[in-house]
């Protein structure tokens, strides 16, 4: 019977050339994701004049020199990382405890419009928000909030993807007898949420969090449309750099402030790839 | 049973579910809502700047005068065949891929090491700063860059090529950078969906002599479908998004002749620089409708899946 089997399997290839042709590819297909972000640290480490000599395999010793080019250059980039570094940590912040509110609302208790937010919620999860863009910056203007943060954080209370994501985590990890312990020892529902939920919650809402970040870090979009001046974030900048003369720059430090934008996501994401990678696998939403 | 006891304790305190919902309701209808209707509402007028920014026309009430010259300009055509194509030039390779990786990664004969690693590594362009990245690979294929001198010291290419001044170039750019972003994404979601397949069918067809080849695409290829069409539905909504990619490779002007201009860039050019909000809500209005037809595709696996 098993002779049979590996007869049969010869037909095709044999495990070991499978395995070869996958580590291959696998090697491959990594070494083109890697391969943007090893230039670019090395390219950030070189003078401008060598850096017009061509490509190099090994890093310079320029890196310092070019990294105090840039912070006496002409871009912000530094107010520009506290910029967005302080809009995506309050999103990030909002966007989690508020989505887990409003999971909890739906999951624990049982009221007429009940199944009618849990499904509204759902159907609006994929519109974007660039189709709302023009009315909301008109109502920013209306309101006097042009070039401010808040329209920035704020709306990241109303998560309709990380919603669904704690609502799914809650259904598995959330015990209601829990809660109701929690009611006959005469904990408050608020008391009981911050209390019990919130820190049961704490897996799913690190790697949220973690997402939440990431997209508003990133988030080019509806910034440009909002914010100038001082209060421009790192994409912004990075846009800006794109329209500027940038050929006639130098280089090392043009290299140096790419490297500013990309590097602590990839720093942060080296320590905590594990419950990213594991976060998406759960989740299976993240258009 | 649930059901039950939530009705027999839980009753009184059922009020709190609306409490808790109120940061999510104003919120959603301050700041989505509100602004939907809004943009709906300008879709309906004539209203943009004329003579440079200084004269402004409008508002005039044109019923829905916006939405027919925006049907009759080609303009709006070719940009979404541009969007379009630079979506499918990215997906086709990227779903290939992941599947290909995605049933290595969950065949438990090849017995793969270092699977944690790769998926790591794959999924990291996945949250690089789009706009950033961009601009690094401008800045690697420009004419005096890296890749260029690599390319002409392999004696690959005779002269240095311009990549950001040719049609195929650009579009190739944006389809790869999408391709690199978005791959290791779709192979971890397949991944999570070929685990689910049953392995005695795997067994079974192993034991009736099928070969790896025939598994993939008679047995987990057929059990994938649900899952692939969600892939794509929701990979062609952020498709029809695309809009820091090539706003940034291509400095705003969408390449050579407009070329991968994207349709998000085209809005983003009527609400910021030519202030035509009567069309930037008409397109806005029409990406609404369709994204939201598809987004149906969408809840409807997601309920499914709730079962």
């Amino acid at each position: 019977m098993r002779s049979e089997v590996a007869q049969k399997n010869e037909k095709g290839l044999g495990v070991g050339t499978r395995r070869v042709i996958a580590y291959t590819v696998l090697i491959i297909v990594s070494f083109l994701c890697l391969f943007w972000f090893y230039v670019l640290f090395i390219n950030a480490t070189r003078s401008n004049g060598d850096l017009n000599k061509g490509f190099r395999i090994l890093p310079s010793t320029y890196l310092l020199k070019n990294w105090t080019g840039v912070l006496n250059g002409t871009q912000p980039i530094i107010r520009g990382m506290f910029n967005s570094l302080f809009v995506a940590v309050c999103s990030a912040v909002l966007c989690t405890y508020f989505s887990t509110m409003t999971a909890y609302a739906i999951h624990a208790y049982d009221f007429k419009l009940k199944k009618f937010m849990f499904t509204f919620i759902l159907m609006v999860m994929m519109i974007p928000t660039q189709v709302t863009a023009l009315g909301f910056v008109q109502q920013l203007r209306d309101w006097k909030l042009m070039n401010s943060f808040i329209p920035l954080i704020v709306p990241a209370i109303a998560a309709p993807v990380t919603f669904f994501y704690m609502k799914q985590y809650m259904e598995s990890n959330l015990p209601l007898a829990l809660v109701e312990a929690a009611r006959i020892d005469g904990s408050g529902e608020f008391r009981t949420f911050n209390t019990i939920v919130l820190p049961l919650m704490k897996p799913a809402i690190s790697v949220q969090a973690i997402f939440t970040f990431v997209s508003s870090w990133n988030n080019y979009f509806t910034p440009a449309l909002i914010l100038k001046e001082k209060k421009r974030t790192l994409p912004i900048l990075i846009a800006e750099l794109r329209s500027a003369d940038w050929l006639k720059f130098d280089m090392g430090q043009v290299y140096v402030t790419i490297a500013f934008s990309i590097f602590p996501v990839i720093l942060v994401y080296l320590f905590l790839s594990k419950f990213i990678v594991e976060g998406v696998t759960a989740g299976g939403v993240k258009g | 049973m649930k059901q039950k006891v939530k009705r027999g304790k839980v009753v009184s305190f059922n009020k709190w579910g609306y409490i808790f919902l109120i940061p999510f309701v104003v919120v959603y209808v301050t700041f989505q809502l509100i602004p939907l209707f809004r943009t709906i509402y300008n879709s309906l007028f004539e209203n943009y700047m004329a003579n440079g920014g200084l004269v402004q026309v409008g508002p005039n009430w044109v019923g829905l005068k916006n939405y027919s010259s925006m049907f009759k300009n080609p303009d709006l055509w070719k940009y979404l065949g541009n969007t379009m194509l630079l979506w499918i030039m990215g997906f086709v390779p990227q779903i290939a891929m992941s599947l290909l990786l995605g049933a290595w990664f969950s065949d438990p004969s090849l017995r793969l090491k270092g699977t944690r690693f790769f998926k790591t590594v794959i999924y990291l362009p996945n949250l690089i700063m789009a706009s950033a990245f961009s601009m690094l690979f401008v800045v690697l294929f420009a004419v005096g860059g890296p890749i260029n001198s690599v390319l002409v010291n392999l004696k690959i290419l005779s002269a240095p090529f311009d990549f950001m001044n040719s049609i195929w170039g650009v579009r190739g750019l944006v389809a790869g950078m999408n391709f690199l972003m978005w791959f290791g994404n779709t192979t971890i979601l397949l991944m999570a969906g070929m685990m689910g397949i049953d392995t005695n069918l795997y067994e079974a067809a192993e034991v009736d002599g099928a070969t790896s080849t025939q598994i993939f695409f008679r047995i987990t290829l057929p059990l994938l479908r649900p899952i692939l069409i969600y892939v794509m539905i929701t990979s062609l909504i952020g498709g029809l998004q695309m809009f820091d990619v090539p706003q940034i490779l291509t400095n705003k002007k969408g390449g050579p002749l407009e070329t991968s201009m994207t349709l998000i860039m085209l809005l983003n050019r009527h609400i910021g620089i030519s202030k035509n909000y009567g069309m930037a809500g008409a397109l806005s209005v029409i990406l609404f409708i369709v994204t939201g037809a598809l987004s149906l595709v969408v809840f409807r696996f997601n309920t499914k899946t709730e079962k």
